[in-house]
């Protein structure tokens, strides 16, 4: 087996019973895992809810026991949920603007040169986190060099090498924000603090802690997702330089791929919802309550949507991928995601012939009857110039 | 050439004309409100949703499965719904109507 490939643990159970369990901290999660399913349960936010009182529940594994703050649109549900959303989505449209692609290209530039420059890289934290950390800053509207501190946190918000959830590494997190809320009160400028802070909703000015609750979707939700999908891309083209040659001669897949490769890798496994009544899902009664977790992962591979479902099919015309979730709650950082990936596969198309993985450390996820591969912990590369 | 009318909801009417590429691309080179594309075309999340004035149904045709099951889940849903991504542009289209869902 190549070293890129993500298999699919989940086939097997989402053919027969169509769902999995897991126990999270104690905390039961039915995982829904065929595609017509989990577009279903995600649809219907009435009954699978994300805005209960438990805050961190949703999330899996969960932060119940390390996070007081809510994080906003994402554990709000309408009709509040589209009053921020309104608030939020013109600013997270931004990538779509020439002068900000221009601005993440000379990000995404440098740091291909840097690696082109070396021996070999060690990407995910030489590569994916700084990528991930300078474009931040440019979603958030920043200066460059907050990216610094925010490279020397690691790869994980919230995870560390030994635990799960690490509520240690959590407040680092939050105490910045905090600090960073608290000097935008003082002198506002034009950054996503303090856009939030000058913002109303019906009226009513935005507070500290909604604003944080804004700011701490962003860092969390953004970093290791996206440093998944750049680390997986790297190497799915250092595994398939025919693939970087059809780039190359073929442009005009670039969107095709850049979805295909994003279904594919789904760096996102599962988000969690609180069932509100009594139901059932896939023929199973589900009680109120209870959680179950959309696994956008396993609905990306099934096979009655997707033909050659475990295959990159760089120019797969309809791909209707939930690797951004689905309805409602959809990733407001997907525009920002998308054109991280359409500048960095231009310019890996561009400037590298090739790519050779020297050695590598996966990282699985451990989900009790599934063992899921996410990504890599480590991951060394020999980046070869054209 | 085809020349396409989009109605959004602001109630503006704008017609603009091309000869290739899909309503979507259409939609989002002339900034029509509420075409937004964010896929760019592959059916993955029903940013380009519009109804087709229903006199005008045949021109257009109905959705595949995939779009089909993709509009279900919209809350704007009409029996006239498509995704502009998956409408092709060619001559029969000209003086096509379409109203943007969002």
């Amino acid at each position: 087996m190549e070293k890129s490939t993500i298999s699919d643990p989940f086939k097997e159970a989402r053919e027969g019973k169509g769902f999995g369990k897991l126990n999270d901290q104690n905390d039961l999660v039915t995982m829904v895992l065929g595609h017509k399913d989990v577009r279903k349960c995600a649809h219907n936010w009435k009954t699978f809810q994300s805005g209960g009182e438990e805050i961190g529940r949703i999330v899996i594994p969960s932060e119940v026991h390390i996070r007081e703050t809510r994080q906003i649109p994402f554990e709000v549900d309408p009709p509040k949920h589209k009053d921020y959303r309104d608030l939020l989505d013109t600013w997270f449209k931004r990538p779509l603007e020439a002068a900000y692609q221009d601005r993440l290209y000379q990000i995404i530039n440098d740091i291909v040169d840097e690696a082109l420059s070396k021996k070999t890289i060690e990407v995910v934290e030489e590569f994916s986190l700084k990528l991930q950390s300078r474009a931040l800053t440019l979603l958030l509207n920043v200066p460059s060099k907050e990216a610094d501190l925010w490279i020397s946190w690691g790869t994980h918000v919230f995870r560390s090498e030994d635990k799960a959830l690490d509520s240690d590494k959590a407040n680092i997190l939050y105490d910045y924000i905090d600090n960073q809320l608290d000097i935008a009160i003082k002198n506002s400028k034009n950054d996503l603090y303090s856009i939030l802070l000058a913002s109303e909703i019906n009226g009513k000015k935005i507070s500290k802690e909604e604003a944080k609750g804004v700011m701490i979707l962003t860092f969390a939700g953004g970093r290791d997702t996206v440093i998944n999908v750049v680390t997986n891309s790297i190497a799915y083209f250092a595994d398939h330089p025919t693939s970087l040659q059809r780039l190359r001669d073929e442009p005009e897949i670039l969107n095709t791929a850049i979805e295909e490769l994003i279904r594919y890798f789904s760096p996102l496994t599962q988000m969690g919802r609180v069932v509100t009544e009594d139901t059932h899902v896939c023929e199973h009664a589900i009680k109120a309550q209870s959680r179950i977790s959309m696994c956008w992962a396993s609905a990306n591979r099934d096979e009655r949507v997707f033909e050659n479902a475990n295959e990159v099919v760089l120019d797969r015309k309809l791909n209707p991928h939930v690797a951004f979730g689905f309805g409602t709650h959809n990733c407001l950082g997907a525009t920002h995601t998308r054109q991280i990936m359409k500048i960095l596969l231009t310019v890996l198309a561009h400037k590298v012939k090739s790519m050779k993985i020297i050695n590598c450390e996966e990282n699985i996820e451990n989900l009790d009857e599934f063992d899921r591969k996410v990504g890599f912990k480590k991951i060394q590369i020999k980046f070869n110039k054209r | 050439m085809a020349k396409i009318t989009f109605i959004t909801s602001d109630g503006n009417s704008t017609t603009v004309e091309a000869t290739s590429g899909s309503v979507m691309e259409l939609g989002v080179q002339n900034k029509i409100k509420g075409i937004d594309g964010d896929c760019g075309g592959v059916c993955s999340c029903a940013t380009c949703h519009v109804h087709v004035n229903p006199a005008q149904w045949d021109k257009v045709g109905s959705p595949l499965e995939i779009e089909n099951d993709m509009l279900e889940f919209d809350e704007n849903v009409s029996e006239y719904s498509r995704l502009s991504c998956q409408i092709k542009i060619n001559e029969k289209l000209d003086g096509l109507v379409l109203t943007v869902a969002k």
